[in-house]
């Protein structure tokens, strides 16, 4: 369910992205002694700060002028600095990571329904509804579609790209930390769960299609059920290589993505 | 280019040459990767009896020198450690836990004919004939019969599930089960694999409910055994957990939260075990590193004590003549209070001493029964 | 490249060894294998321009074959064959999702190949004994030259490296190289010019792959010991940097990246846990300054200054 964080460029830190910002809260728990509401807002700040603005200026502009390969290269090995910041700075074991909510059951017709997802579920939802809303309903919005779609057209046009890209880095930032706070209590604080968050998040966003808040829903929701339903019925063993079949169809078949559209080139 | 390569020859050359009276005892362990947890437990226990023993004088008066070398959990650099540790002439190797780092580089020690203390519980590790390997724990081939004949005459089970994680200490553990468990005419209905460092647990979890055993035999490492326990538990598992030390340890406890509380199994050693020396042991380590050690701290502790009971006995350093020692040795409290407990190592470097049942209570791990040494008997 | 220079090389490799522990030889025999896989890399990713994830699953392809036919018995220039063969063969199908994507979606593709080669390495224990892994490997003798002892079996890997090097230089020299160069620099007019895109992307792929099987077949009786984990994408993304670092698309790119690579935890000790965070740092700061790698830095360096630029040549 956090697999709707759509990336504008081609970032394979984003999984360590994802595990980044609940260090950020547990770091401010414990050496700033803040409590954890107040570590949860520091937290969120941070990572807009580090991982939205300084991860542009620092890490994006001085590469991308190059090229698109050596941008994936450098995100490599940005993946692996933060990776080994963490163990070294904070601890090489998994955490445990406070829950912002009840952890209880609820007994619903029979059927035992955790508080917590329910809570995640709603969260997700209401997050992409925001986006959503934010990207088709507002002007600013409507200009960060443009420019993702042709910058020197909207630059033509009179959008501010530069902001308009800080903003797409803003918000990429803020969906990693939310995704980041309700995914650690599940799934425990670590600074390897990069590795496996990177790649659902990756694949979730092509078979659904890149810059479509929609798709990379659909395709995380289906990667999902795929995934519990190969692991269940067909071979657990085999499971870890299901996704990536799954990207490499659509790869091949649909490089635009399920619900992508092919970019047309009239405005 | 080229000077970069005289620059390394010399300092790959520089290592090693000075003559101080000390011992030295490498620990090549798992400071960071899946196995992090476990060696940096060993890692901590080996460091606390090598301050106190230095504190006191040492060993026959020489002061042990340990360097740390991280394997990153991968075979292929533990080996090249270990290959490092020889070169620094080594009294003793520690390290590292996983089984299959250990299978990397044990031949390794065994050419150089240095006794290795390993935390590693791979049944063939100490069947393939080798005189310089030496365990801390018990083996699967030992731990799995306990948990088996638990299962049956303690929970009387027909059925029951296995979930184990796919590497080589989960397959040979669950190898190891399965094989038990025909033997006393349980089922296993559901045989539910699981990958290193996963996540999800949720389809897992789904697919045990569905098998409706008797129990529920979860062989898993520390972490992945905390998120399947919290995962188990929201979708409301009511079957008993049945587990080893990687279900019931202090961390998994930790990290699952309330979601352990009734996880229940055989332990091989336990920081929580009623014995005053492991509990004296357990305050110490928690007042030198800050955390609550599990059974590994234990394991690095009494494998660094072992090594000085037997070179006392010997009365010199002789790494052939330590091996042949700690062979078919007893170690008992009395006469080494850092051994914790009466150990027993076999002529294949197995161990044997008393274990325990236990249960996750309340956020502690409680000891229900205590069974005898094996081969007490004799 | 200059000749002096490459000779004094040659010789610091030959008398490297003489004065070394075991664990300085087994660093160097480490370097020797990586540079083979890198240079196969470096083929594929630097002149031909197509980035692959997969270069760890064929050094674990090789890998494999030389662990189940030499612990059979099987000599291991019999593993060689094979090995370079069957890597060439999956390398040259591996080539085609190449042919219809590129950049990151080939990134993933071969990714997913990766995966699933951990996944059968892991799961099929009937052939490969899955997670215990295969342990025993014995060391090649070569006309009654036994390799047993570390620095033998350094100058063994040394010679393999020497053979697949000139191979390389060869084929970059003869016109399939410079099809690939032509390849990566300007697909379009290479077509135009009569090059078969088609056959030389697929053919970059196949080759870069059989030198991964080659560097792979070393690695076993180096190590002694394998399983499916050293095989992960960690150990490609790991060549990859090697390329890159080294200057990708430059002959001798591979051999000074493998170099920092292996001797760098050595070199950074003093730095304890955080070398590699100095080296992510270091590549970055090298993406963004000098993305042609550190040779691309040193010819800027010769460049801008002249003098020293007679004296070297």
């Amino acid at each position: 369910m956090l697999l709707w964080q759509t990336s504008q460029t081609i970032n394979f830190a984003q999984g360590e992205f994802v595990m980044l910002p609940a260090f950020f809260v547990l770091a401010a728990m414990k050496f700033g002694g803040l409590s954890f509401p107040m570590a949860m807002l520091a937290g969120f700040a941070v990572s807009l700060l580090v991982l939205g603005l300084l991860f542009k200026r620092l890490v994006v502009e001085p590469v991308i002028r190059h090229g698109v390969l050596p941008l994936v290269i450098s995100t490599i090995a940005l993946a692996i600095l933060m990776k080994e910041g963490v163990k070294e700075f904070y601890a090489a074991d998994a955490q445990p990571f406070p829950a912002a909510w009840a952890t209880t059951n609820l007994q619903v017709a029979g059927m035992v329904v955790s508080v917590q997802n329910l809570v995640i579920i709603a969260v997700a939802a209401l997050a992409v509804a925001a986006l959503q809303y934010f990207l088709a309903g507002t002007r600013t919005g409507r200009s960060m579609q443009a420019t993702a779609q042709n910058p020197a057209l909207a630059r033509v046009l009179g959008i501010p790209v530069g902001r308009m890209v800080l903003y797409t880095f803003l918000i990429n930032a803020g969906l990693v930390a939310l995704a980041s706070f309700l995914v650690s209590p599940i799934y425990l604080a670590k600074f390897t769960n990069g590795e496996t968050l990177g790649l659902v998040a990756f694949v979730a966003a092509i078979v659904g299609g890149f810059n479509q808040v929609r798709g990379a829903i659909a395709g995380g929701l289906l990667l999902g059920v795929v995934d519990n339903f190969v692991a269940a019925y067909l071979s657990a063993q085999y499971r870890a290589a299901i996704p990536l079949f799954l990207l490499i169809a659509v790869i091949l078949l649909r490089p635009q993505g399920l619900l992508g559209r092919v970019e047309e080139r009239t405005v | 280019m080229m000077k970069s390569f005289i620059a390394i020859s010399l300092a790959l050359g520089a290592a090693g040459a000075s003559a101080q009276p000390t011992v030295n005892m490498p620990i090549v362990i798992e400071l960071s990767g899946a196995g992090a947890v476990s060696g940096t437990n060993f890692r901590d226990g080996a460091v606390l009896a090598i301050e106190e023993i230095n504190a006191k004088g040492g060993i026959l008066k020489r002061k042990i020198n340990a360097p740390q070398a991280d394997t990153q959990s991968n075979p292929g650099i533990s080996r090249a450690q270990v290959q490092k540790a020889i070169d620094g002439d080594p009294y003793v190797i520690l390290g590292p836990v996983f089984s299959g780092s250990v299978k990397a580089n044990m031949a390794l020690a065994q050419q150089a004919e240095v006794p290795q203390i390993v935390g590693a519980e791979a049944a063939e590790i100490t069947q393939a004939g080798n005189p310089y390997i030496f365990r801390t724990s018990f083996g699967q081939q030992m731990s799995m019969p306990k948990i088996a004949n638990y299962l049956r005459d303690g929970l009387k089970a027909r059925t029951v599930a296995v979930l184990w994680v796919n590497n080589d200490f989960g397959k040979g553990g669950r190898d190891t089960f399965v094989k038990e468990m025909a033997a006393r005419n349980i089922k296993v209905v559901s045989d539910v694999s699981t990958e290193s460092g996963q996540m999800d647990f949720a389809a897992d979890v789904v697919k045990l409910k569905g098998a409706n055993a008797d129990a529920i035999f979860v062989y898993t490492n520390e972490e992945e055994s905390a998120r399947f326990l919290r995962e188990a538990r929201k979708q409301g598992i009511d079957k008993p957990l049945i587990g080893e030390t990687t279900l019931l340890g202090q961390k998994v406890i930790d990290l699952a939260g309330p979601a352990a509380n009734g996880a229940r199994g055989h332990v091989g050693l336990s920081a929580d075990a009623p014995v005053p020396a492991v509990l004296a042991f357990k305050e110490k380590f928690s007042k030198r590193f800050g955390y609550v050690p599990d059974h590994n701290g234990i394991k690095g502790y009494t494998g660094v004590y072992a090594v000085k009971y037997a070179t006392e006995k010997i009365g010199r350093f002789d790494r052939k003549l330590l091996a042949k020692t700690l062979h078919g040795l007893t170690i008992k409290p009395e006469q080494e209070p850092g051994i914790l407990m009466e150990t027993t190592w076999d002529n294949n470097g197995d161990i044997d001493r008393i274990s325990f049942l236990a249960e996750v209570v309340e956020g502690k791990q409680r000891i229900v029964q205590t069974l005898p040494k094996l081969g007490s008997g004799k | 490249m200059r000749p002096v220079l490459l000779f004094v090389g040659v010789a610091l490799l030959i008398a490297a060894p003489f004065g070394l522990k075991p664990y300085g030889i087994y660093l160097l025999s480490l370097w020797a294998v990586m540079t083979i896989a890198a240079i196969g890399l470096n083929l594929t990713l630097g002149y031909a321009g197509q980035i692959s994830l997969a270069q760890a699953s064929f050094v674990g392809i090789g890998a494999y074959t030389a662990a189940l036919l030499t612990t059979q018995g099987w000599p291991l220039g019999a593993a060689f064959a094979l090995a370079a063969l069957l890597c060439f063969v999956v390398g040259w199908l591996l080539g085609y999702p190449a042919l219809r994507v590129a950049h990151h979606y080939l990134a993933f593709v071969t990714l997913s190949f990766a995966t699933l080669v951990f996944l059968i390495l892991r799961n099929e224990e009937w052939l490969t004994k899955g997670v215990y892994g295969i342990s025993g490997i014995p060391r090649p003798a070569l006309l009654g030259w036994s390799t047993k002892a570390p620095q033998d079996f350094y100058f063994f890997c040394l010679g393999v490296l020497a053979l697949a090097s000139i191979a390389a230089w060869w084929l970059l020299r003869s016109p399939w190289g410079r099809a690939f160069t032509a390849l990566r620099e300007n697909p379009i007019r290479a077509s135009s010019l009569g090059i078969d895109t088609r056959r030389y992307t697929l053919m970059a792929f196949a080759i870069g792959s059989a030198l991964g099987g080659v560097a792979g077949v070393l690695y076993a009786p180096l190590v002694q010991f394998i399983e499916p984990t050293a095989f992960t994408p960690g150990l490609s993304f790991n060549l990859l940097l090697m390329v890159i670092v080294g200057g990708a698309g430059r002959f001798f790119g591979p051999f000074l990246g493998a170099a920092v690579s292996v001797l760098l935890p050595e070199w950074l000790r003093f730095s304890e846990g955080l070398y590699l965070m100095l080296y992510a740092v270091f590549v970055m700061i090298l993406l963004a300054f000098f993305p042609s790698g550190l040779l691309g830095l040193a010819e800027r360096l010769r460049t801008s200054w002249p003098r020293s630029s007679k004296s070297a040549s």
